[in-house]
């Protein structure tokens, strides 16, 4: 017998619209819609207002414009005649930079200390402890901010090594001055390339020995030996490459195109006259050869540095070396081209020089002029700017990637490793089988929201004059053009893509590593 | 036989573990010299802090603090410690800096003669978090909390009194029509009430007020008060006159004077103004003219409405923003952003976590969006662009920008804590709440956040750390914080090439405030902890 009843269906009331909870959800919603498109509408219309009474529309264009600014560290070829947008690439590479190498820095610190925080030294675990204590509780500004003044004024100046009071490191290779750290450089080839063929070729194979001895180990219960054949498969590779391309590079004849006020015809003329200016591109052939040229004739030359052959030949069009050094086979159509652009005067002449050259490498080490403006030539310069940015970025995250390290390796049970001994395997089986694989599980995904903040911390190179995206786009193209709205648009944007690919990283390694559940 | 046991019947005593074993000396056995490698450790880090505390402690010990230059001080040093310096090198601190700079690393360029109103606010902002930090004191105290934000912008800033309390009456408006209207219409229109009449009042109504009042103070005052302001100038020029003190309040009181002078041009020059528009178009001057007459007129009203304003402001002097600086400005920042961050934060989550489609995708944008972003964009929004926001014509002050984006940065890092925190309760809360027949907002409030806030102390007081330190990113904008002040004070040719003493006194300040942070949090997991 059932007494209920349906209870009687009228009309929709409005009513229902609050109380109803069917439709009160829709009602919340629309209302917050209506709110939020209300308060947008109002920001833009202001914003629309503002620019307007300004006379400045939305507009992108000045990306295209030239910059006029010059930016000390570039990793692609820029002058102050290229462009807005050229200079915010720029400035995105310095940005990948710094972020790649504090993070990798950071991860290396951040896993020492936090194991050895877990030490059962006492002492050793106080000293990580208060490690992490005192980077963690000070703003990273801070930390920035003083590594860059103590690089200032604790190291020597340049000029100071032409005096006692100060002298390169390791045998007069390494120089390290309150403008940077000057290191030596590999100079490759062209084919340097061929050098990475190697190395890949060579893990090729190491990895195919180590799988022919498991599968023998496997059928026959013994292991036979193979150090012998892996220390040639990793070595014999990197030797062909060597010997191969010292072949290609030796024995040609090379040709200089040279700007003077006479024409020249060798060496000598060149040798006798003012000092050149040699339009340098590192890792080519052509310029590899050519300062190997220069110093066998004991010429004196300065170097321009670019970073493609396109790049040198446009600084010599535009008269910002006097020598540029050309593979003989373009030698013709060079020549064309540049008496067709170039501008200024000067007598243009080709120099031809039969020379045998040596090896496919060779090594630049940088040194101080005894004359003149003291500043190193040669080998790499690595700026004060970059190297205090990158420490303080990588000596802060260390602090936060140690607890994760920690709390990572606590998180794992001790019966894991204790099932591990049982199974009869050896400690480090233990570590790079069972303890590892599980641990990462936990350490990775914050490890990796720690690099996200490690990359946008590097945006705080504006306080050290790093140039980045942020000293580039969102510092002095912002104040030259007066383009707030478009530059911080586009800044935030490269963030945010940034940030997005990094995390998208992250779901896609949480997923893969994921517990395989029913 | 039978007495002969095998068995002992009388348990031996207890003998005395082997000296090796007890004490210090087993304490020093297993937590330094347990292994080959724990000893290499142990001697390499005795001699690392050795090495490290011999060249720290006598440089921090012998410092001087009475040098009036960086020159003056390495001469003293050297001269005191002799021997000891040249054959170590390493010299001492000058912390004689940190005696001559320390009022301006703390004030920033705050007048020195109004120094107690941010102690004033400091020592009250105390008094107003206790109740909040500790619950066994009387809840009657949380009101003074309530209160203490307006209280502290007045004090900080100066200014009419009338301003922090129209726009205090305007959140006990909304709050009240939002219980009002709520028992009356239901929950909707109580909320869209509370919204909206708070910020009609606040546009439509504090500034008309707060003239009005004004000028009827001035009025009022317009007898005698101006005879006693100049008594006070004169006095308070002469000390500015001896010792450059008081300069602050000396140009406050000539400014009020000047105030009161002008009234009177200012009044004739309304009534002027107001004929020649009458005049204008009784003649029938065409509409141009008209034009011109009656922009006269409003610019003459205006004015005399400023030194109206001026002339019968209730309150303290006003100190503008640029004269903000130092720890002083850290702690407004960093304070007013933890204190509106942690609402807005909740708010953010539980936008997150409901099933209503569009308020969760605003959420989701809004928080990704902000965490994608490194925080010193969202300061250069605050310094160039978010004046384009706002109605054309306003200004609106720097430090008021910054928190307003410090705010919503650490907002959307709060609300991904809170989230956190929201997801890791179990699903049985939610529906013993629905259970007991509570609406969404009263099991919010009452079973759900006090849990998920529990569980998120840590997230959310290192977030608080983390936007306390953040607040030294200002220095990029060119706000004087104590990392701003030290380009400044670096450039002084008297202290020019200083780098330890002074960025180490910024750390250990900074050290302090953000590690007591720290341990405050852990206290309070002690004490919440309900496990067993």
């Amino acid at each position: 017998m059932s007494a209920t009843t349906d209870p009687k269906r009228g009309g929709f009331q409005l009513s229902q619209l609050i109380y109803d909870t069917r439709y009160r959800s829709m009602t919340i919603q629309i209302v917050a819609l209506v709110f939020f498109l209300l308060g947008l509408g109002w920001l833009l219309n202001n914003a629309a207002q503002n620019l307007a009474a300004l006379d400045k529309g939305l507009s992108f264009g000045f990306l295209g414009e030239a910059a006029g600014y010059d930016v000390n560290q570039k990793l692609v070829e820029y002058h102050n005649q290229m462009s807005h947008g050229r200079a915010a690439l720029v400035g995105v590479l310095n940005t990948l930079l710094v972020a790649v190498l504090g993070c990798i820095l950071a991860t290396f610190l951040g896993v020492i200390i936090g194991v050895l925080r877990l030490s059962n030294n006492w002492v050793v675990a106080r000293i990580m402890t208060f490690y992490i204590e005192m980077f963690r509780n000070v703003p990273v500004l801070l930390w920035i901010v003083l590594a860059m003044a103590i690089f200032i004024e604790n190291l020597p100046a340049p000029k100071s090594f032409r005096g006692d009071d100060a002298s390169m490191w390791f045998s007069e290779t390494v120089a390290v001055t309150n403008q940077g750290i000057f290191i030596p450089r590999i100079m490759g080839t062209d084919y340097w390339w061929l050098f990475g063929v190697a190395i890949v070729v060579s893990v090729f194979f190491w990895r195919g020995i180590n799988k022919w001895a498991s599968d023998k180990q496997d059928r026959s219960g013994l292991r036979p030996s193979t150090w012998l054949i892996r220390l040639v498969a990793l070595l014999l590779p990197v030797l062909v490459v060597y010997f191969a391309t010292t072949a290609f590079t030796s024995g040609h004849q090379r040709d200089f195109l040279v700007r003077s006020t006479t024409a020249v015809a060798s060496l000598d003329e060149i040798k006798a006259g003012k000092r050149p200016d040699l339009c340098f591109v590192g890792g080519s052939t052509s310029s590899l050869n050519a300062s190997r040229v220069l110093e066998k004739f004991d010429i004196k030359y300065r170097r321009k540095k670019y970073v493609t052959h396109g790049g040198a030949l446009e600084g010599f069009i535009s008269g910002k070396c006097s020598m540029l050094s050309i593979a003989d086979a373009d030698m013709d159509q060079v020549m064309a081209d540049v008496k067709e652009n170039i501008n200024g005067d000067g007598v243009l002449s080709a120099v031809s020089v039969d020379f045998t050259t040596g090896r496919a490498l060779q090594i630049d080490y940088p040194a101080l002029p005894a004359k003149g403006i003291p500043r190193f030539e040669g080998g790499t310069h690595i700026r004060g700017s970059l190297i205090a940015l990158t420490l303080a970025l990588a000596l802060y995250t260390a602090a936060f990637i140690a607890e994760i390290v920690r709390a990572g390796i606590m998180a794992i049970n001790k019966g894991q490793s204790e099932a591990a001994f049982a199974l009869g395997l050896r400690p480090n089986r233990t570590m790079n089988l069972v303890v590892l694989p599980q641990a990462l599980r936990v350490i990775i995904p914050p490890l990796i929201s720690n690099y996200l903040n490690l990359t946008k911390n590097s945006s705080l190179a504006i306080a050290v004059g790093y140039m980045d995206i942020t000293g580039t786009l969102g510092g002095i193209t912002l104040n030259q053009t007066g383009r707030e709205m478009e530059s911080l648009l586009i800044l935030m944007a490269i963030y945010l893509a940034i940030s997005l690919t990094i995390s998208s990283i992250m779901n896609w390694y949480n997923e893969s590593v994921k517990l395989r559940e029913r | 036989m039978s007495n002969i046991g095998y068995v002992r019947t009388k348990m031996l005593p207890e003998q005395v573990p082997p000296g090796s074993a007890v004490g210090p000396i087993k304490w020093i056995r297993e937590n330094l010299f347990s292994s080959v490698l724990n000893t290499i450790l142990t001697v390499l880090s005795v001699f690392f802090l050795y090495y490290v505390l011999a060249i720290v402690l006598p440089w921090v010990w012998y410092g001087s603090w009475t040098a009036g230059s960086l020159k003056e001080c390495r001469e003293v040093i050297a001269a005191a410690a002799g021997e000891y310096a040249s054959e170590h090198g390493h010299g001492a601190a000058c912390w004689s800096v940190i005696r001559e700079r320390y009022l301006q690393l703390i004030y920033g360029f705050y007048p020195a003669e109004e120094y107690w109103r941010p102690n004033l606010t400091f020592a009250l902002m105390l008094v107003a978090l206790l109740p909040i930090l500790f619950s066994n004191l009387p809840r009657k105290m949380l009101w003074f909390s309530a209160v203490y934000p307006f209280v502290a912008f007045w004090l900080l800033w100066g200014g009419s009194i009338f301003t922090p309390l129209g726009v205090m009456i305007g959140f006990v408006l909304g709050y009240a029509l939002m219980l009002l209207m709520g028992k009356r219409f239901g929950s909707i229109v109580g909320t869209i009430c509370a919204i909206l009449a708070p910020i009609l009042w606040w546009s439509l109504a504090v500034g008309p007020i707060d003239t009005a009042l004004s000028g009827v103070v001035a009025d009022m005052r317009a007898e005698s008060y101006p005879a006693k302001l100049e008594r006070s100038v004169s006095e308070l020029a002469a000390i500015n006159d001896v010792d450059g003190s008081m300069r602050f309040k000396l140009t406050a009181k000539r400014t009020l004077l000047s105030a009161f002078a002008q009234i009177d041009p200012a009044r004739a020059n309304v009534v002027e103004a107001k004929q020649s528009l009458v005049s204008a178009k009784a003649q029938g001057a065409t509409a141009d003219q008209i034009d011109v007459a009656e922009t006269a007129v409003e610019r003459a009203v205006s004015s005399l409405r400023r030194f109206k304003n001026e002339a019968g402001r209730v309150g303290l002097d006003p100190v503008e923003s640029a004269k903000f600086g130092g720890f002083m400005l850290s702690i407004i920042i960093g304070v007013s952003g933890i204190v509106l961050s942690l609402p807005l934060g909740v708010l953010l989550a539980l936008g997150r976590q409901t099933n209503l489609f569009i308020v969760k995708t605003l959420c989701v944008g809004f928080i990704e969006f902000i965490r994608g972003v490194p925080l010193i964009t969202l300061l250069f929004v605050a310094s160039t662009l978010l004046n384009y926001f706002l109605p054309p014509g306003t200004t609106f002050d720097i430090i008021l920008r910054v928190v307003i984006m410090v705010t919503l940065f650490a907002a959307a890092y709060m609300a991904e804590v809170i989230r956190g925190g929201l997801a890791a309760l179990p699903t049985g809360q939610y529906e013993a709440a629905d259970a007991l027949g509570l609406d969404y907002w009263k099991a919010t409030r009452l079973i759900i956040m006090p849990q998920a806030l529990k569980i998120s102390i840590p997230g959310i007081v290192s977030t608080f750390i983390g936007l306390f330190k953040d607040t030294t990113l200002v220095s990029i904008i060119g706000l004087l914080d104590p990392i701003g002040l030290t380009a400044n004070i670096r450039a002084d040719a008297n202290w020019n090439g200083i780098v330890w003493e002074l960025y180490g006194f910024i750390a250990l300040m900074f050290f302090v405030f953000c590690f007591g942070m720290s341990r405050y949090s852990m206290y309070l997991e002690r004490k919440l902890k309900t496990g067993h």
